[in-house]
């Protein structure tokens, strides 16, 4: 088959390679319709994430139809599925709380050793995202083994449009989450910085989940419009100062909760930040934060803090103590798909969720280099690009 | 001599004389290095204890042990990976065991890699099981041995602690985690 895979740092090429098989009873072989290229995959990409190796097969955020089956599969062949990013069996402990991206089972016995020596604990098996979270070959392919199929992929009925239902993988959940740890109470005002796909999935949910208002922070002017077609109110940071902003809308207080959907890949000429960019280059530190620390910084007094931002590292210049003295609280964590899909398939059938406005580019899987290059390069129009193994290839 | 005055087993310590303590609490131990690991696993007592107790099962979880044969109730012969394609050899034997609580083996005399240890099974609660192994043991050929043994990923507080996850993903899930797409890949993995 013919998947996208990664070589190096802004390296990535299609290649042919061999096709995926069942290999344990709960399997399935799902033939990719959709799948796209995801913010957290120029983290990769950009080479920010430890542990990928060449020819790893990248893609999370993906969708097929049911091509073949292992004997405890629930699915049938010929189903049109969506599939979470996160793998999970279902049987854990972890599982059984919904907390699904914490399963001990979905990353396999030696991958697990990494997640223990950098976090304490090893997370779940996520697909097409380095060998920290399992090694797993990803969905920007022509098809993907999907492990514990009778558990995660949910089908999809009749009627719907993959362009609808596709960001039920990844970054639906995930903007869907983040409101969610945000805690948000009726008259909330909640800033949310970043308006990338889940920053801007988290301005819709805030919304339904009862805020007041919602203050958008970015600096790209077409990501901030569609914030605003939302009803959010905005903040171009580059053009004013963000905490003085939020301070002056919100009448002194500060937002009532606080939602990072930009993490380590921050931008902006920030002191703060260009420190960080030249440790990141000097591998001194991973990770890049301003948008956590303005965040803390801004968010009022008793406040709560969501973070779906990805953060693989350590930090330093972390403001503990406005954590502390503030008495602030933080929510967090890679997303638990299997948890939220049913109750959002719902809301999208229902119409009140809106996903296939952030689709801003449609090519075939055998652009995917291009694509990647095009998001990295100009992430003010391209939104969101869905790649289609059936495609015709864009002539030159 | 130190003895611990905290509540941490003794695997877990950094006193000489409390590991030494450790090593002779495995019955018959073998070996002067130990290694605890504790796993909960979503399953009743009893049914874990079953499949652990039939060692012919054990290859199923763990990565480096060939083949178990029966011999007798209390005894069985292992064939295990050892590091460049070798393998070593043993016969076990089981000391004490306690139904759907305990199995404690030791090797018998002459074995390739003198070892003993026991496996417990404690309920916990909602959470279904903690399960313990410890392991007294010699390692091959000193400190080198040892040094060889962890390049090849044989090293055995690495291997326990990896085959108690795989044996928590079967029990839970049925099967064992793999990241592998085809059986080639699979198989190369497993070699």
């Amino acid at each position: 088959m013919r998947a996208l895979t990664w070589h190096d740092k802004h390296d990535v090429r299609v290649d042919t390679v061999d096709d995926p098989e069942i290999l344990n009873p709960r399997d399935a072989i799902i033939k990719i319709t959709s799948t796209a290229i995801c913010g957290s995959d120029l983290h990769l990409y950009d080479g920010y994430i430890p542990t990928m190796q060449a020819g790893d097969i990248l893609g999370h955020e993906f969708m097929g139809e049911v091509v073949e089956t292992g004997p405890k599969s629930t699915l049938q062949k010929g189903q049109r599925v969506v599939v979470p990013f996160t793998i999970a069996c279902g049987s854990c402990y972890h599982c059984g709380k919904h907390q699904y991206s914490a399963c001990d089972n979905g990353n396999p016995a030696d991958n697990q050793d990494i997640g223990q020596e950098m976090y304490g604990q090893p997370m779940s098996g996520l697909f097409g995202y380095s060998h920290l979270t399992g090694g797993y070959a990803g969905g920007q392919a022509e098809y993907v083994r999907v492990p514990f199929s009778d558990v995660g992929p949910i089908v999809v009925p009749d009627g719907l449009e993959d362009d609808e239902v596709l960001f039920l993988s990844d970054i639906l959940p995930t903007g869907w989450q983040a409101a969610e740890n945000a805690d948000i109470e009726p008259g909330d005002t909640v800033a949310v910085w970043g308006c990338g796909p889940v920053g801007l999935f988290a301005v819709q949910s805030a919304f339904l989940m009862g805020a007041h208002r919602v203050i958008a922070i970015d600096h790209f002017p077409h990501r901030l419009e569609l914030a605003k077609k939302f009803g959010a109110e905005t903040i171009n940071f580059e053009q004013s100062k963000t905490y003085e902003a939020l301070m002056e809308m919100t009448g002194g207080i500060g937002p009532d909760a606080v939602i990072d959907a930009v993490g380590l890949e921050a931008h902006g000429f920030f002191v703060d930040n260009v420190i960080d960019q030249i440790k990141a280059s000097l591998f001194l530190g991973t990770d890049r934060t301003h948008s956590i620390r303005q965040a803390i910084h801004a968010c009022r007094k008793g406040g709560r803090v969501s973070m779906p931002a990805v953060y693989g590292g350590f930090v330093d210049k972390f403001p503990l103590g406005a954590f502390m003295e503030k008495g602030l609280t933080l929510k967090t964590g890679q997303t638990s798909v299997q948890h939220y899909m049913p109750a959002l398939l719902h809301a999208i059938v229902e119409g009140k969720i809106d996903t296939t406005f952030l689709i801003s580019h449609r090519m075939s899987l055998e652009d995917a280099p291009k694509g990647y290059k095009m998001f990295h390069d100009n992430q003010n129009e391209v939104t969101k690009i869905v790649l289609k193994p059936g495609f015709a290839v864009a002539a030159q | 001599m130190t003895i611990a005055t905290d509540d941490a087993p003794s695997t877990t310590s950094k006193l000489n004389e409390e590991r030494a303590s450790g090593i002779a609490a495995v019955s018959q131990s073998r070996g002067d290095d130990l290694i605890g690991r504790s796993v909960t696993i979503n399953r009743p007592r009893d049914e874990l204890f079953a499949y652990w107790r039939d060692f012919s099962n054990l290859p199923s979880f763990m990565d480096n042990v060939e083949q178990v044969d029966i011999l007798s109730n209390t005894t069985s012969h292992w064939v295990v990976k050892a590091p460049a394609g070798r393998t070593v050899e043993w016969d076990a034997i089981i000391t004490e065991e306690k139904a759907g609580e305990l199995i404690a083996w030791t090797s018998a005399e002459n074995a390739d890699v003198p070892n003993s240890g026991r496996i417990e099974f404690r309920d916990a609660g909602a959470r279904g099981t903690i399960v313990t192994a410890t392991i007294a043991y010699d390692p091959p050929a000193g400190v080198v041995g040892k040094v060889i043994a962890k390049l090849f990923q044989r090293e055995p507080a690495i291997q326990a602690r990896r085959d108690l996850r795989r044996f928590k993903q079967l029990m839970e899930t049925g099967e064992i985690a793999t990241a592998a797409w085809t059986q080639k890949q699979r198989d190369e993995e497993k070699a």
